[in-house]
């Protein structure tokens, strides 16, 4: 006889909704220093703990504990503090400007940018990166110019990819920074091509690819561990675990079920599980993977786990779908609050520096955006040469290109 | 009948189906609780439940596959993908099996979905959330491709793809989702709500697939046209004075031979526009339908209107859409030939 119950769909909901409490409680935060820091050289088999864990060095005092502190210089923190400083104030300035209409679109990414500088120093410049389009931290820790990032949200004359992409899709090879793509995920399999590239040639520079919690469901993420693992690639693949993709929390991409650094096991590769708010967890991670990846130990995958503090883009509202107070309740803070406040724990640090620093990035932010405002801003007609539409569809222009770009009479 | 933008008149069709049919449902990125970026799942999940109406994860392959299991099964899924942009991810799961499932299995097993997705561009939406792909589908033996252009026509050709057995990707000309648009960017946009085809009945209707429009009556010359560039089209009609018929194709395949052969055998001559490439787009099949089937009646060559063969560029918006100025100037050509 049959004893068969019907079967029933279960699509999952997040905890909270507008309207609701935040609730984080279900979280469970391992102490700052508690996790051990494994050799470099250990196998993935012996690493089947980490992503279940959470890598933190900052405790709640603001203090650097436990064995994965990269004992950084007060400089270098300092630093990295006013890089994470900057990118705020620069997100905050292009936001505005998009709602000022001088641009079409905006992303910001309030709230990681310890995720992308922390990572930046931790890596070496010629370090290759693949970003997604939350990463603009890299761009602006490895120092590229302000007024180039605001020239191409403009996609102004100066706009270094000619208006040709939506704001905030950079490419600077000469900051090892791939262009970005506006298919999610796309980036992840192709760092691992670089870096399978670079272990053909014998060279010591490694790759680095970024993609949101969200992207991890895309094909593209199973492409880049398979190879990762399967030709040891010297790549680090993180995932930003944000909680959110647009409208759908972390659970619509199987977060729920199993942690994203735990998806590593399978593929036989490590995977990191790390406070990313924490910068000098990001960092010492960082180093770690780097340093398995220069000795040829292959991949690593690190999960880094924080919150989208405020909407997708400019064109999301996410009180639709979220409760409104739901970043402030984030258990782990804000990154660049931590590191202020352990840089003043340690008293290499005070208030008025913080705020002297905040001005000075504010006024560097200005500067470089009244200078990209006299450029041109989008809708002023300021753009490039028209004739330029139809150039680096291939390398030579053939017949049919020339001739649409004659038709036009430019 | 309430007037309707071509969001309500969309989700309007949704609501009709899913409350008519329990074997209809919906899903897709953001498409759940949040109701799709562009709000045409809007209130499906709060008024059908979960299990009905519920977000994706981001996989544009699992989005379709798991949909052409559910239409295996008997179900008949509406899926969403956010931009027609982000759907080749999806492709091989429509082009090695939505599309030959019914074929390989001598008919024993077939997919009767839906795969809506917003095309096109004048959003400044840069080169991945403009694109035109529609000709990549109607190259696929197996694939019906719609593309409404105005909310009455949304509404009753969704129903159709949806109750039609066989898999539909259906285009939704994002431009015109909240007015129509005649490509005068510098001009203020009207809302539906003064169009004649915000005229939407609430309940059940179909508009059938593989029947043409005329939009516009005409003897001089035929345009043909599709989605947003109906619109544009109608608008550089009206404006170079020339006694144009235009013809809103709406389903590009099965295409309505009838009504475009009838058409240019009256006027002679014969333009195509739309917003994809130029190379291998579909105007080369229209043109070569008119030429096969109209030859012995046309005055002029052809003329196609599309956009450039470049990747969609985010500054040059404006250049790069077929506006009517560039339709308005290929029209007169046509009618200069003699
Ligand atoms: C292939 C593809 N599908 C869908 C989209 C639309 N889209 C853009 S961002 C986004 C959410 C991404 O979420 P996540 O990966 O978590 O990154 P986050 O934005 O949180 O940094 C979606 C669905 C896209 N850009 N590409
Ligand atoms: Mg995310």
């Amino acid at each position: 006889m049959k004893n068969r119950i019907p079967l029933s769909l279960r699509v999952p909901e997040p905890k909270c909704r507008p309207g609701d409490k935040p609730d984080f409680s279900a979280l469970k935060l391992p102490e700052a220093g508690s996790v051990p820091r494994p050799e470099i050289s250990a196998h993935a088999r012996e690493l089947l703990e980490y992503p279940f864990t959470l890598i933190r060095v900052l405790d709640a005092k603001g203090r650097a504990v436990g064995p994965w502190n990269p004992k950084l210089e007060p400089e270098t923190l300092r630093r990295g503090l006013k890089h994470m400083l900057l990118v705020r104030v620069y997100d905050d300035r292009m936001y505005r400007a998009q709602r000022q209409g001088k641009t079409s679109f905006y992303m910001k990414s309030t709230g990681e940018e310890a995720v992308a500088i922390a990572a930046a120093y931790a890596l070496e410049r010629d370090d290759m990166c693949f970003p997604s389009y939350r990463q603009q931290g890299l761009l602006i820790a490895r120092g590229y110019p302000l007024i180039d990032m605001m020239n191409q949200v403009y996609s102004n004359v100066k706009d270094p990819v000619k208006g040709r992409q939506l704001p905030i899709m950079y490419s600077s090879k000469e900051y090892n920074f791939f262009t970005i793509s506006g298919n999610l995920g796309t980036q992840f399999p192709q760092a691992v091509g670089w870096a399978m590239a670079s272990a053909y040639k014998g060279d010591d520079r490694i790759a680095a690819s970024w993609i949101g919690d969200g992207t991890t469901a895309e094909g593209d993420f199973h492409y880049a561990m398979t190879f990762a693992s399967v030709y040891r690639a010297p790549v680090i693949l993180n995932v930003v675990n944000n909680q959110w993709a647009i409208s759908c929390f972390q659970g619509i991409a199987g977060g729920n079920e199993a942690t994203f650094a735990s998806k590593a096991i399978g593929y036989g590769l490590p995977g990191l599980r790390v406070d990313g708010n924490d910068f000098l967890a990001v960092y010492a991670a960082t180093q770690w993977a780097a340093a398995r990846a220069r000795a040829n130990f292959g991949a690593t995958m690190i999960e880094l786990y924080t919150y989208r503090a405020e909407a997708h883009s400019t064109s999301d509202d996410p009180s639709r779908y979220r409760p409104a107070d739901e970043a402030k309740a984030w258990p782990l803070g804000d990154p660049v609050e931590r590191l202020k406040q352990h840089l003043i724990a340690i008293g290499e640090w005070s208030e008025e520096q913080h705020q002297a620093a905040l001005a000075e990035a504010q006024e560097q932010v200005r500067a470089a955006n009244k200078e990209a405002e006299a450029v041109g801003v989008l809708g002023q007609g300021n753009i490039p040469s028209v004739k330029t539409m139809f150039e680096d569809v291939y390398k030579d222009m053939p017949w049919h290109l020339r001739r649409q770009r004659q038709e036009t009479g430019v | 009948m309430p007037a309707m933008n071509m969001i309500q008149a969309l989700n309007s069709a949704l609501d009709v189906m899913m409350a008519k049919d329990p074997n209809v449902l919906a899903y897709g990125e953001d498409a759940g609780y949040f109701g799709g970026v562009f709000r045409v799942t809007d209130g499906l999940q709060k008024k059908y439940g979960l299990t009905r109406a519920f977000d994706s994860p981001i996989s544009e392959g699992g989005i379709i596959a798991t949909a052409i299991g559910m239409g295996v099964y008997g179900l008949r899924p509406v899926v969403e993908v956010q931009f027609a942009d982000y759907i080749y991810p999806g492709y091989d799961q429509i082009v090695s099996e939505a599309s030959k499932i019914r074929y390989r299995s001598a008919g024993e097993f077939f997919v009767p979905i839906t795969i809506r997705t917003p095309y096109g561009g004048g959003i400044f939406g840069g080169q991945t959330h403009s694109q035109s792909p529609e000709s990549l589908f109607t190259h696929i033996a197996g694939i019906k491709t719609v593309i409404p252009s105005n909310p009455y026509d949304a509404k009753g050709l969704l129903i159709s793809a949806i109750e039609d057995d066989d898999p539909v990707v259906f285009f939704e000309p994002k431009r015109i989702y909240n007015g129509p648009f005649s490509g005068h960017h510098d001009q203020p946009v009207l809302p539906w709500a003064k169009h004649p085809a915000s005229d939407v009945p609430e309940g059940h209707y179909t508009v059938p697939l593989g029947k043409a429009a005329v939009v516009r009556p005409g003897n001089d010359l035929t345009v043909l046209a599709y989605g947003t560039m109906v619109h544009v089209s109608l608008a550089a009609a009206a404006e170079s004075g020339i006694d144009a018929e235009v013809i809103d194709l709406r389903t590009l395949v099965p295409v309505d031979i009838d009504t475009i052969v009838e058409s240019v055998k009256k006027t002679g001559r014969c333009v195509i526009v739309h917003e994809a490439p130029r190379t291998s787009g579909y105007g080369a099949e229209l043109c070569a339908l008119v030429q096969e089937n109209c030859f012995w009646h046309l005055e002029a060559p052809i003329a196609r209107v599309t956009g450039f063969d470049t990747p969609y560029p985010h500054a040059f918006e404006w250049h790069y859409f077929p506006g009517p100025k560039r339709v308005g100037e290929a029209m007169k050509r046509t009618m200069e030939t003699r």
